[in-house]
């Protein structure tokens, strides 16, 4: 037992690591800081996506929309309300959370193929008002004209907008406590419910779980995490794109998810750098690149059904 | 009979499913501490009746009271809050988890837990203490750190009664316990759901088809035959009873 604690700790003191020092061993290996953020940005929305995916065991299908709605709600608030990161973050946070909690109200009565349907129907009507909607979010052009600010802290500021390395840092920051109230929360007795209903939900409901209702809280935290990923994505690329919304962006979140692993809680992580990674090098390559990640894809689901984590976990024992 | 307590009172519940009546116009009454064991062929509405009595879904009329309150209209979750507890004719348990973990989610729950995002250590104590004492009471102690999904069918049952054990039930439903169990296990729950009657003192209504275990256990006998109740009693008077023999038992009895 404690042999294997001590496993658990040192994995996770390698993970952070590795995280706290990319941006000195990525460069010398090929790579780029904003690579680094693009990995890390995304696979915070992955891991919030399997927040309901791999430990409620419900699948959504339209969560880019609340991915989406982070980003324009940090991007508009930088455009027109006010010149500050934490601000835009936070407004970010709250608009995609707090939409996502109010449609899951309807989404939880549904389950199944059923529950990811309604995900996808909702997830499109965000696509289409800020597509439609030029006069505010830009249209098909995206809005443009906002850029993240420098960290105010009175005494000094941070400079997070042309020191690359800085940004990264903020966004590990973000992250960190984004992932670690995540891993909190699995680790609580609410979690454990979660994770009841994805092994049993007849059995659950029988030991006094309102299933809904927890389905419909799980639900709406993931949404929150969404959004706060979104709303780092706007300050990245300082740029909201509708296509950000599209279900294709939720579907790329689900690839990373299924790729790295559902099971494992750093298992989208690793998907979403697999997934980034590829992206950026086949696609100088070959216009084709989606079809090559495809078809990875495909042999990770028939190959590895836990994901490429849940591969090596298993060749590792 | 008459200083005990009813825990369970059903008046006249009646179920229909479309031109189907599953159930027709039962009433029973189980007093605290009993155990009633329910029979009846194939298709008698047993586990319908089951269903009924666990809040699975509303019976088409009738009234069923708990702890001398009506829970007609309650949900699941709120029966089991109320201290009602069910096991199922195919186990359900979580696979993927530990003995432990099994346990410890029912024990949560029951505590006030569930929406909690963290416990203090007191707390976890207690709850430590009440999964180790429903493990103890099932014989499931020397397994707790096994996943669930391995173990033996009967060890997978004892672990659903413990589940449902950690709830600290006033009332607990067993749905077939010895349902596709060998001669061996089929012995090892029985003799568990004695001793849960005997020693622990729990109001028990069971589902059985193995006659052995029912003549052997139950306080009273309730015979089901097409959705109606035929007769009530204790073992004897239903061994003795003509329609029930006619009915069910056959020629052999």
């Amino acid at each position: 037992m404690s042999g294997e604690q001590t496993r658990k700790l040192i994995a996770l003191a390698a993970i952070w690591a590795v995280l706290l020092l990319a941006p000195y061993w990525m460069v010398p290996l090929g790579g780029y800081t904003a690579l680094g953020t693009r990995v890390l940005v995304l696979g915070l929305g992955a891991m919030s996506l399997n927040f309901l995916l791999g430990f409620t065991g419900v699948l959504s299908f339209g969560h880019a929309a609340y991915f989406g709605l982070g980003a324009y709600g940090a991007g508009l608030t930088l455009k027109y309300l006010a010149l500050s990161t934490p601000l835009a973050m936070i407004a970010g946070i709250l608009l995609g959370g707090i939409c996502g909690s109010l449609l899951g109200l309807l989404i939880v009565r549904r389950r199944g193929v059923y529950f990811a349907m309604v995900t996808i129907a909702f997830g499109q009507v965000f696509y289409y008002i800020a597509f439609q909607w030029s006069s505010l979010t830009g249209g098909d052009d995206g809005l443009r004209g906002f850029s993240r600010q420098p960290l105010d802290f009175g005494l000094f500021k941070i400079d997070i907008v042309s020191n690359e390395k800085a940004f990264y840092f903020f966004v590990l920051f973000c992250f960190a406590i984004a992932v670690g109230i995540m891993g909190f929360i699995l680790r609580s007795p609410f979690g454990r419910t979660m994770i009841a209903i994805r092994e049993n939900e007849r059995r659950s409901r029988f030991l006094g779980i309102p299933v809904e209702r927890h389905i419909w809280i799980a639900f709406s935290l993931s949404c929150f995490f969404m959004a706060s990923a979104g709303a780092l994505y706007a300050l990245v690329n300082n740029f909201a794109d509708p296509r950000g919304l599209h279900y294709t962006q939720s579907g790329d979140f689900v690839i990373m998810a299924v790729m790295g692993g559902m099971r494992s809680f750093w298992g989208p992580l690793l998907g979403a750098a697999v997934f980034v990674t590829l992206q950026d090098y086949l696609s100088s390559v070959t216009v084709n690149w989606m079809s090559f990640l495809g078809l990875l894809f495909v042999l990770v689901v028939l190959f590895f059904p836990r994901g490429l984590l849940g591969f090596l976990q298993r060749s590792k024992a | 009979m008459s200083d005990l307590v009813n825990v369970l009172e059903i008046q006249n519940v009646t179920k229909r499913f479309g031109n189907l009546v599953a159930v027709r116009d039962v009433s029973l009454n189980v007093a605290k501490g009993e155990m009633c064991a329910i029979i009846g062929p194939n298709g008698a509405g047993k586990t319908t009746f089951f269903n009924l009595i666990s809040g699975f879904f509303p019976p088409t009329s009738g009234a069923i009271r708990f702890d001398g309150q009506d829970i007609t209209r309650l949900s699941t979750h709120q029966r089991v809050s109320r201290g009602m507890a069910r096991t199922f004719q195919i186990t359900e348990i979580f696979p993927e988890l530990t003995v432990f973990e099994n346990v410890r989610i029912a024990a949560e729950v029951a505590s006030g837990y569930r929406l909690r995002p963290w416990i203090n250590r007191a707390e976890a104590a207690e709850i430590h203490r009440r999964v180790e004492d429903a493990l103890k009471l099932v014989s499931l102690e020397t397994k707790t750190d096994r996943l669930v999904g391995e173990l033996a069918h009967g060890d997978q049952r004892a672990a659903e009664i413990a589940m449902a054990l950690a709830l600290e039930p006033h009332l607990l439903l067993l749905d077939e316990p010895t349902a596709g169990m060998g001669d061996q296990e089929t012995y090892q729950i029985t003799q568990l759901i004695r001793r849960l009657h005997r020693d622990s003192n729990y109001t028990i209504v069971l589902i059985e088809h193995d006659m052995r275990v029912v003549f052997h256990l139950a306080d009273r006998i309730c015979v089901l035959d097409q959705g109606r109740m035929l007769a009530q009693g204790t073992p004897k008077e239903i061994a003795a009873n003509e329609t029930v023999q006619a009915a069910y038992l056959g020629n052999a009895a």
